[in-house]
């Protein structure tokens, strides 16, 4: 039994967060956010050079062959960092691949994540709240598929969308590409500025199917759920670092802030309640590889915890700020934000707990 | 990482089953109870008769219970694996069979002793106290020393071989029902307030001491006052050196807050409140169909599944030699809370029949979930109040300054 990271896991960690620190300041973050596509392309060769896109890419396909664990190790480090761009849509692309058994597939697109030449996307959500694999209206025919996907991370920039529709054969998926006849993305205006989203329709799209039944979708969300939990994991305990900070700093009544009990019990009463959540996605990734029959359970368990967990703990440490928390200037928004993607994309944490009262028989 | 149930946990589960079948029979476990959510939350069954008593040693001697304690005082000597704890536990519910002795004697005193004890104190009460021959009560708080505690002032003087001690102690728990106390008394008055304290063992039935039962506000009387009038206690029962009591009292105190804090005993209540919620019916279907309940219900068990995990990690970490920092701090704030939580949950999930007491036969379950409610209330003050623990992980954990203090 041993339930903590390796050696190097934690240089992973760490080799992230002081790149991330040196690399992508808040400054970076917001100029990425403000350009056009909300893309950096240098920032995202950065990334792929410290081996972060290919972190689950089998070594045959040019990545290091590592776990979903050591993908979500680094959905906290850009969760804490903020970090702008395409990951969690890349990150599921690979997780979709790899859940599928396509070693076609694999050629064709592994390699280009791991290098990051290629930047990836999954398509589940449909207009209605409707994320289950069995309810998707988008159909798949032959070699198209036809319907309307929404909500999708990073498809302005993806080169590959993976697309989860039905067919005759129920759900799987399907590989489209960039600038594929009769795809259209429609991009949607979030709240979160560092990941955009888009709706895409496909309108007869030519797409090839993916070696990969319901099973594989349900493993691409599953995987999704993980990443979402340690993003906001990662982002919350940031805030509550940043708050402690600036509660040391700010001076009232003829002292820090921060010596205040009320001030103090409040910052107390949230980190009690996110710390211990950290277990809760690592075994929610570390399920994913090698639990498979409790993998689907706290995937779900984790995404609605955490992400609740997120947006409370970001409502806290704005009020804990004071006005300048509310400030454009100032950089705790950049985090709230996030914190509502994270609670929305994917369902909402209700949805999420209702799944896991059923999937416990209650 | 590395948590999976491997063949050797199979072959590990295969071996406990195997021994409850031999060592405790049906009939054995038959308890009277027939609603499972009260025989989940009771599943700890405390018997101390003789059959318990021989059932436990014999489990002691395979390495089922007492796994952290020597052999040489009654344990099973075995390296911390949460999985085959999960598993043992697992399997006894199962089984109905008597699990470790509760309480303070074994989960605060025990590790007390092994870790500053002396030899004679180790084998005489170690033992005993695991298999329940000797019940303990914590002699720590008194009417002007709860949350600061090291302001206490019950005095021990040492006249020859005997330490006499005179003062008042309050909040004992189950001080009627024991047969010893540690204490925390001062022997040094004239040194700074922490450095005066000293960690005596004092036999109940000494002439002098007035236990006064103390009724709590849900109607029982589980703690006393405990006065003690020229009570004579033996030299050598004292733990450690004279004036480090307080430093004692630490181990002991973390203890404490492992034991609040453990998840087990919060698994136990949740499972019984996830039966409760099956079982006990509004409106023609169950409690756990209510979209609401079921909610609170799920967000409750994420949180429950955290504090459990972060158990492991915390053993993983110490296992290492790593400082696990505020995942161990804020464990007993956590627990509590949660405590509070389900409790609170399962009076909603009763619906109407919350309002009977406990132990009116037509509320479900009898009504235990009546009395963990108000019980929960009483735990977010036993081991240091709630407020003291937010202090504390503000200053240690986050470094936010200190209180003033004196």
């Amino acid at each position: 039994m041993d339930f903590g990271l390796s050696q190097d896991q934690v240089l992973l960690k760490d080799t992230i967060r002081r790149w991330l620190d040196a690399e992508c300041p808040t400054t970076r973050v917001r100029a990425v956010m403000e350009s056009g596509s909300g893309h950096d392309p240098a920032l995202w060769r950065g990334l792929a050079a410290l081996g972060v896109t290919g972190l689950q890419v089998p070594p045959a396909h040019g990545g290091a062959g590592l776990e979903l664990l050591d993908v979500a190790l680094a959905a906290e480090e850009l969760g804490w960092a903020c970090t702008p761009g395409p990951f969690l849509g890349t990150a599921m692309a690979t997780a979709a691949l790899l859940a599928s058994d396509d070693a076609e597939a694999h050629r064709r697109w592994l390699p280009g994540i791991a290098s990051g030449e290629v930047v990836g996307t999954v398509a589940i959500g449909e207009d209605g709240d409707q994320w289950d694999a069995a309810q998707l209206a988008t159909r798949g025919d032959g070699a198209t598929l036809t319907g309307r996907k929404t909500l999708v991370p990073a498809a302005e920039v993806a080169d590959v969308i993976l697309v989860a529709a039905q067919d005759a054969a129920g759900p799987g998926l399907w590989a489209v590409e960039r600038g594929a006849p009769g795809l259209g993305v429609e991009p949607l205006k979030a709240t979160d500025m560092t990941r955009r989203v888009a709706a895409v329709t496909l309108d007869a799209t030519p797409a090839v199917k993916l070696a990969a039944g319901r099973e594989a979708v349900d493993r691409t969300r599953d995987a999704g759920l993980v990443l979402l939990a340690a993003d906001a994991y990662g982002g919350a305990r940031r805030c509550i670092d940043m708050t402690a900070r600036y509660t040391l700093t700010r001076e009232q009544f003829g002292q820090p802030i921060g010596a205040f009990q009320a001030v103090k019990h409040q910052l107390a009463d949230i980190v009690t309640d996110v710390e211990p959540a950290l277990s809760l996605w690592w075994y929610a990734a570390h399920a994913w590889d090698h639990i498979r029959d409790r993998a689907e359970r706290h995937a779900a368990l984790a995404k609605a915890h955490l992400t609740d967990l997120y947006d409370r703990t970001t409502r806290v440490c704005t009020e804990l700020h004071g006005g300048i928390g509310f400030t454009w200037e100032y950089d705790l928004h950049l985090w709230f934000r996030r914190a509502i993607f994270d609670r929305a994309y994917l369902g909402t944490a209700e949805y999420h707990r209702a799944r896991a009262a059923d999937l416990a028989g209650w | 990482m590395n948590l999976s149930y491997s063949a050797e946990y199979e072959r590990f589960r295969e071996e406990v089953r195997a021994f409850l079948r031999e060592h405790w029979t049906p009939q054995d476990a038959a308890t009277g109870l027939d609603d499972d959510s009260v025989a989940a939350m009771t599943g700890a069954y405390v018997r101390t008769d003789d059959r318990a008593t021989a059932f436990r040693r014999a489990a002691v001697a395979r390495g089922y219970l007492y796994r952290h304690v020597p052999r040489e005082y009654g344990g099973s000597a075995q390296a911390p694996d949460p999985l085959k704890a999960t598993i043992i536990a697992e399997e006894w519910k199962r089984a109905r069979a008597p699990f470790e002795i509760m309480g303070q004697g074994p989960s605060m005193l025990v590790p007390t002793l092994l870790e500053h004890g002396t030899e004679a104190q180790k084998r005489f009460f170690v033992e005993a106290t695991l298999l329940g021959n000797i019940r303990w009560c914590q002699g720590y708080s008194e009417p002007g020393a709860g949350s600061d505690l090291a302001s206490l002032r019950t005095k021990a003087e040492l006249n020859g071989d005997t330490w006499v001690v005179n003062g008042q102690k309050i909040w004992t728990s189950s001080a009627r029902e024991a047969d010893w106390m540690f204490a925390l008394v001062r022997t040094e008055p004239a040194a700074p307030k922490h450095d005066g304290i000293s960690y005596l063992l004092i036999d109940m039935q000494t002439p002098g001491i007035d236990v006064r039962p103390l009724k709590q506000m849900t109607g029982d009387a589980d703690f006393s006052e405990v006065f003690f009038d020229n009570v004579r206690v033996p030299a050598q029962n004292i733990v450690g050196k004279r004036g480090q009591g307080w430093v004692v009292s630490r181990s002991t105190l973390k203890h404490e807050r492992a034991l609040i804090g453990s998840a087990s005993l919060q698994r136990r209540t949740f499972d019984g409140l996830a039966m409760l919620a099956q079982g006990v019916e509004h409106r023609g279907q169950p409690a756990a169909k209510d979209p609401v309940l079921r909610d609170r219900l799920v967000q409750i068990e994420a949180r429950l599944v955290a504090l459990e995990l972060n158990g492991y990690r915390l053993l993983t970490a110490s296992a290492r030699g790593e400082d696990a920092g505020l995942a161990g701090m804020v464990t007993k704030l956590y627990s509590t809370q949660l405590g509070y939580d389900i409790a609170k949950l399962a009076m909603d999930v009763m619906g109407d029949r919350a309002l009977l007491a406990p132990g009116e036969p037509n509320a479900p379950a009898m009504g235990m979930f009546g009395s963990a409610y108000m019980w929960s209330l009483g735990v977010l003050i036993a081991g240091g109040a709630a407020n003291i623990q937010r202090n504390i992980i503000a200053e240690r954990g986050l470094g936010l300054p200190r209180d003033a203090r004196k």
